[in-house]
This record gives structure tokens, sequence and C-alpha cells, in this order.
């Protein structure tokens, strides 16, 4: 609960005398304020620093080591004053947490020192408010990702037991752990250089005698060039089986981008080896020599800088995409308009809008070939207007392509693309907590039998408990819940007293939910799988139909360990069932139950699902979900007594 | 006519001052935002000494209590909305809105649409200090929607409708439709004693003080302060 929000409990409880009229059902008794001192102000010295604050200020979250007993350890008898050896600077920020409810982070500060100031006095970072939670996560994660990185240039010292195809993987990816990987990396990339080169030399025109006309160097010295092109596609072959072989999902391996362009860069040889002498499709042949060209990109591998440029075109789709449509839009427009206004004119080269898109595309990007102009008055002045807005319409999304880059560039290709959408999680997670955290906190101390209040009002109950429990489970309680939270636990038994319906969580819910819903199907005779307390559920509404439980059917169960009894109704009326501590809830309805049976609606049945393994009796399953309490004393029979059909 | 024509005299200055400001190149956001809206209305309680005589509580407990209200509202009154916001800390699993309506508008005595410190405190007087007689007052105002001295069946399925709705959805026994309206017949057969369909202040009392569970419960919150 929040801080200022506990200040006004006094008024929420005050206001539950709405119900009191309106409820069918005694209330239970309300927690004493045993320990009833007058506020008063306390002195906590902080290396030096006084602060003072209201005892009350600090009791807001018991779960702390100012707001629990912890903090007796620092008290110093002679100054009667709390003393911390430690930052001062940094107690402001926790200490206005108690005040104000909110947990800021100051962004000057270290973030391990604050860190370990938490951790120190016990708050969770997780509650530092929105306003500086962003920040501080931020702060968090550069600093981890430094110690990984740190971390990471040690390790790549040698480690033990790898396989041989771990070590070839490992030498693949980083060239720097040993001198083969490096030899490697040197030759492949030498390899690659000189493939292109080659492809590049080709094409120039080598004449052996001045007069004869210019043939291209690949048609005169064609065997040399085979060899050099046979060389390098061995070699990239070779590295490409290499890698196949090394890599620990092949199967991602070959569907990465990097194996891609490998392939690509390497078929075409192949493909021409198999198809020389056809004459019809060595013009396929020709163009497929142009892939070729792709061998450079083998050089991504080499280089990072192309690695993260390629990284940020991907990252930057949606911008690169918005530009392209909009170019297109403008294309269209201003070429239409250059079309129509040069229409007039004779031999003008606007033969159709088409062929005015050149135009308006060399216009638009600045280049202006010069090769089309326009000769009217109107062509010239739409011409202007092409170009200035050709500036703009480019202008606007290159800054973001390029400050992307830069980013990446600098943050060395983190992926932070996840980061705003862990934030938000994170930040939906941080209000379910906080709102489960009430109420599950209550639906804990319900399940624990931990409500004082029902032993005081049913003392002819008393007796049913085990008598070793109680006097623990008074110590226990004084222990575990502060006054503030036995407070409001309090009201909401209230409010559940008022409308005669329980709460429960999420999962025993839905178990009601479907069970309502398939509550008309017969089955076979209950069957009970634990010795631990059964605890029957008050039902408010009871009929005369008779309907079996539902023998354990798992359609339903969705965790391995519960197993499901079957249903279980209590008499109204009858002699009581076993009991537990929350049985006396139970019984406590009951006899009210027996004013409100006359109004008969259906029966709910309900599945009580108890988790293996039931053997210990102790107290000390807080995560039993059903309302179990282990305290019980074991069923006696368990096919008489406990499970019964209601009918009334 | 004549409006016609004022009107369209002003969209024409209005289209001139869009195309001046086109040309010369205002923001938008610079040009109009002037109207500051009055910072939050700021409220200072009555004397000390006044509430102590006006309600039942002591000096101190005064103190305690504004300390505690003006950390949650720091302009010194609660409007609706921050109303419904703290009663809904107390219910997570729930929707306290529709009953922290009601809560409010019992509160706000002067019906202004706020509530300030003296009204907190009034109501929370009468709630922790006040005689039974008090309370069942207290109560019967705060079901009486309209306050016209009746509490009809409407008013009262209101009522019990936004209880309910506090519990929330994950109850045992699962909440049906009928549930609320049901309360509502119980207590109408309770405590309408003449069998007209509404209750009145005296039904209300007279029946209240003859259940003893109520009266018990009544005095359930004595020691809140």
């Amino acid at each position: 609960m929040a801080a200022g929000v506990a200040a006004w409990l006094p008024f929420a409880r005050a206001a539950a005398i709405g119900w009191m009229p309106v409820a069918n059902l005694p209330m239970p008794v309300a927690p004493t304020n045993k320990n009833k001192h007058q506020d008063e102000i306390i002195i906590l010295n902080v290396s030096g620093r006084r602060f003072q604050t209201w005892r009350n200020t600090l009791d807001r979250y018991p779960d702390t080591l100012l707001g629990s007993s912890e903090k007796e350890f620092f008290f110093n008898e002679e100054t009667r004053e709390y003393f911390f050896d430690r930052d001062p600077d940094l107690f402001r920020s926790i200490l206005n947490f108690y005040r104000t409810g909110k947990l800021h982070y100051p962004r000057y500060e270290c973030i391990s020192a604050y860190d370990e100031e938490l951790a120190f006095f016990g708050i969770i970072p997780e509650i530092i408010s929105d306003c500086c939670y962003e920040e501080y996560k931020d702060r968090k994660r550069e600093n981890i990702e430094r110690l990984m990185d740190d971390l990471e240039d040690n390790k790549d010292s040698k480690l033990p037991n790898m396989t041989f195809r771990e070590t070839m993987w490992r030498a693949f990816e980083n060239p720097h752990t040993s001198t083969m990987a490096l030899v490697f990396y040197y030759v492949t990339g030498f390899f690659i250089a000189i493939s292109v080169l080659t492809n590049v030399v080709e094409t120039v025109p080598c004449s052996y005698m001045p007069n004869q006309r210019d043939i291209p160097c690949g048609e005169r010295y064609t065997e040399a060039f085979f060899c050099m092109d046979t060389a390098c596609v061995m070699i990239f072959t070779v590295e490409y089986l290499m890698r196949l072989f090394a890599a620990p999902s092949r199967y991602r391996f070959m569907r990465s981008v990097m194996s891609i362009i490998d392939v690509v860069a390497i078929l075409p040889y192949y493909i021409g080896l198999v198809m020389t002498n056809n004459e019809d499709v060595s013009g396929a042949f020709v163009t497929l020599r142009v892939f070729r060209v792709f061998r450079i990109f083998k050089f991504s591998r080499h280089s990072q800088g192309l690695r993260i440029l390629g990284y940020t075109l991907k990252s930057c789709a949606s911008e690169l995409g918005f530009l392209l449509f909009s170019l297109t839009m403008a294309i269209i427009i201003f070429a239409t308009v250059m079309f129509y206004a040069e229409k007039g004119s004779s031999s003008s080269k606007f033969t159709s809008i088409p062929a005015s898109f050149w135009y308006t595309i060399v216009t638009m990007t600045t280049l202006g070939y010069g090769d089309m102009v326009p000769k009217t008055i109107a062509g010239k002045i739409f011409g202007s207007i092409c170009s200035l807005s050709g500036v703009l319409v480019i202008a606007l999304p290159v800054p973001v392509i390029v400050s992307n880059f830069s980013r990446i560039y600098h943050q060395n290709q983190r992926a932070d693309k996840r980061r705003a959408q862990k934030v938000q999680k994170a930040k939906l997670a941080r209000m379910r907590i906080s709102k489960n955290g009430s109420s599950s906190a209550f639906l804990h101390s319900k399940r624990n039998g931990l409500n004082q209040s029902l032993e005081l009002t049913l003392p002819y109950y008393k007796m049913k408990l085990s008598p070793q429990g109680s006097l623990e489970e008074d110590q226990h309680l004084k222990k575990t819940t502060s006054l503030l939270e036995s407070q409001h636990h309090h009201l909401l038994h209230c409010l559940e007293k008022t409308t005669n319906h329980e709460f429960v969580d999420e999962r025993l819910y839905e178990q009601g939910y479907l069970q309502t819903a398939l509550q008309n199907f017969p089955s076979q005779s209950p069957s009970l799988s634990s010795e631990e307390g059964i605890t029957g559920t008050c039902c408010s509404r009871r009929t005369k139909k008779n309907i079996p439980p539902l023998s354990a059917t798992n359609t339903h169960s969705h965790t391995h360990n519960l197993q499901e009894l079957s249903a279980l109704h209590i008499q109204c009326g009858e002699q009581h069932p076993l009991n537990t501590s929350r049985s006396s809830l139970n019984l406590m309805s009951d006899e009210s139950g027996s004013l409100n049976c006359k109004s008969s609606g259906l029966v709910t049945t309900a599945i009580i699902s108890i988790p293996t393994p039931p053997s210990n009796n102790s107290r000390a399953n807080p995560d039993a979900p059903p309302p179990a309490n282990p305290d019980a004393p074991p069923l006696p029979n368990p096919g008489t007594d406990v499970v019964r059909i209601s009918a009334l | 006519m004549s409006s016609c024509r004022k009107r369209c005299k002003r969209q024409i200055l209005k289209f001139a001052q869009y195309f001046f400001r086109f040309i010369t190149g205002t923001l938008n956001a610079d040009s109009v935002e002037d109207e500051l809206e009055l910072s939050a209305v700021r409220h200072r309680p009555e004397a000390l000494e006044l509430l102590e005589a006006q309600t039942r509580f002591s000096r101190k407990e005064l103190q305690i209590l504004y300390r505690g209200f003006k950390n949650e509202c720091p302009s010194g009154v609660v409007n609706e909305d921050t109303f419904k916001e703290i009663y809904a800390q107390f219910f997570p699993q729930g929707d306290a809105s529709t009953y922290a309506h009601f809560l409010f508008n019992a509160f706000d005595t002067d019906h202004n649409g706020s509530v300030s410190f003296e009204d907190f405190v009034m109501g929370l007087s009468i709630l922790l200090r006040g005689t039974v007689q008090e309370k069942l007052n207290w109560a019967f105002n705060l079901y009486d929607i309209n306050k016209d001295g009746y509490i009809t069946k409407e008013e009262m399925l209101d009522i019990i409708k936004s209880i309910y709705d506090m519990m929330g959805k994950c109850t045992y026994p699962i909440l049906k439709e009928e549930t609320p309206r049901q309360h509502v017949e119980i207590f109408f057969q309770k405590m309408d004693k003449n069998r007209d369909g509404v209750v009145t202040i005296d039904e209300f009392i007279d029946c209240c003080q003859n259940d003893e569970n109520i009266m018990r419960s009544m005095q359930l919150f004595e020691n809140v302060i």
C-alpha cells in the first residue's frame, strides 16, 4: 500500500460503517492496537547528518530495514538515536521514499553505489517510480554490459574440453582466438580481394596490338582468368563447407545471411561449369556472372563497419520505406505536371508521363543531367518547384537514418531493439505485482488461518484448533503482519461478511467457474486422496438436487502436482464436518447459512485441489492454493463424514 | 443577414490571420497557449481550536488526521477522482469507484464537489465518535442517494451493487446476477415494516436498534484513531 494511503486507512475503516446495516452476518472483531504509543519523532544519524522523522512514517513499510525491528540493532543507547554508517546523500532519497511513497533515483549518483544502499536498507529497486525508472534501468544495463564485456575479454582464454567442432566454430567466429584462425581469416580476405579484382580487371580492354580493336582482357587471357577464378572458388567452397560442418545448428547457419551470400557468390561458377557449350543459355550465363560481384559482400565478415551499415538499413526499414513512398508520390505528381506543361512545345523530349519520370528523378535528387529540360515557361516554373521540393523530400528521412547509424555504431551493435518492449513489460509487471501484492497478502493470511479475530469471536470452536498451533500462530502473527496490514485485512474481511462471498485467487476462481459450468454431469463416487484437512467452503445456496461430485478429471487442472478432490459440500445444519481453522469460518456461515437455505438456488460445487505430497502436517506451506490448514487433525474416515452431498 | 455578414467577416479575418502566420512562419504552438488554467484550488482549514470544538477529536488526533490528509492532497481539498483513487487502493481486487462515489456524496455535505478537511473530519467524527443514533443517521444518509428521506429499492440496489463491485470477479461462490437483488429483498423484508416499498429513517433506526448484529458491528471501529 502506498505511504500516504496508509494514512487514509482510518477513513476507509470508518466508512465501512456504511456496510453494517446491509450485512446479514456478524462482523469479525477488529484488531487492536496493542502497543499503542504516541507518535514520536525518531532521530536517524547517518554518518553525522541527523535526519528526523515520525516513527509512523517509517512504519509504513514494515519489510524494510527502517520499518522493521531490524533498526533496533543500530540504536545507540547513550545518544538515543539510530546510527548508520552509510552515505548521507544517498540516504536522502531513501528517507524520501518513506515520506512520499516514491523512490527516486538521483542521476548524478553511481548506479552500483545506489544499488548497494537499496540492498542495505532492504528496498527493492523495482519500486522506483516512473519518473526515474527508465534512467535507472538504462544505467543498470550499461553497467551490466560493461561488466560482461570485461568478462568476455578474459573469457577468450582457453576453455578446456571443447570438441573439435566447437573449437573450429569459435575459430571462425572470433579470429583472435588462435593464430590458425587468424591466418585463415587473412587468407580468405585476401582471396576475396583477389576475386573481386579479377572480376574488375577482366573487363578492362587490353589490346596487344595498337591498331587492333580493343578486346577485354578476359577474352585475351581466358585461361589465366579461369584458373584464378577456379582457385578462388575452391577456397570459398572449402571455407563454406568447413563452416557448415562446424556450425552448432546447421539449419540456422544455412538460413543466415552470410551463408546465403557465400552460396550466391560461388554458385555462378558451378552453373557456368555445367552449361558452357549451350549457345541459347549463354545470355543467361552472362547475367549470372553479375552475381559474382556478391563476393564483395563476403567482406562484411571482415569489416564491422559494413555489418553495422547493413544492420542500420535493416533497422531503418520503415524510414526507408517512407522515403521511397514519398518520393514515388512526388515523382508521379511532378511527372504528370511536367508532361502536360510541356505538351505544347515542339520537339519536346517529354513524350509521355513515364518519360517524364526520368526528368523528375534527376531534378528531385538535384542531379540535373540536362538531357531533358523544359522549354515552356510553365514547364520551367514547375520544374523549379520540383527541384525545391525534391530537396525537402529527400532531406527529411535522411537524418533519422544517420542518427540511427551513429547510435548503433557507438553502442557497437548492442541489441536494443527490445529495449522499449522490456520497459513496457517491466512496468506492467510492476503494476501487477503491486496490485497482487496486497490482494495476495490478504488471501495468504486468510489461508494460513492467521485471522486472530476468528479465534476470538468463536470461542466455542477454539478447542477444535490444534492446541499447539494457536500459540505459535499468535507469535507468528505478531511478527509477520503489521498493525496496518491486519487492519486492512480486517476491512476486507468485513466486506466479505457483508456480501457473504469470499475473495479467492485466480486459480480457484477458474476452477469454481468451470465447476459450475460442469455441474450437471453425473459421475462416480467421490474419491479423497489426501490426508490433509479438507476444507469445505461455504455455499450459501443449497438445493435438493443430488449431484454426485465429479471424478477426478484432469481437464481443467493446469498444474501437474495438484490432485483433484471431488466436490465437497457442507450440509446445512448438520454436525460440523472436518474442522480446520478455515472451517470455523464455514461453520459461522453455516449457522446463518441455515437462514439463507430457504432461498434455494443452484448448488455450487467446488473442486478442491490439494497439492501433493500432503504428508507433512506442519503448517508451513503458504503456497497451498486452497485454504487448507495443515494443522488440522487428519481425516478420520475419508469416505463417510466429509464428503457428503448436500441434500436439504 | 447581418449575422451572416458578421460570420463571414470573422471567417475572413481568421483566414487572413492564418495566412499571415503561414507566411511569416510562426509556429502554432507558440501563439495561443496563454490561457493558463488557474492553479489548483488552495484551501486552508479552519483553526485547530474551532475544529476541536466542532468535532469529538482531541487536538493530537486532529493533528495526525491533518498530516495524513495533507500528505495525500496537498491542495487541501479532495475532488471526486482523487477520492476514488484513494479508496480503490484498499480494494485491489474489485472496482470501488461506485461506492466511493456514494461515499463522496455522503461526505460532501455542502455538495460543492470537493471534500475539504472540515467535511472530512466532521464525517469521521460522526462515524468514529458519534452515538449510535448519529451513525445510523449517517448510514441512512449514505443509502438515500437523492436525499429525499426515503430509501427506495432502486437506491438500495445501486448501493448494494456497488458494494458487490468492490469484491471483484474472483470470489467464492461465484457472484451471480441476482445476488444483489436478493440481498435487497432481504434488506427490505427486514427493514420495511409497513410494506410500502420504501424505508424511512424511523423504520431504519428502529429496525437497526433491534438487530443485535448491527448494533454490535456499529461499535466495531471505535478505536480506529
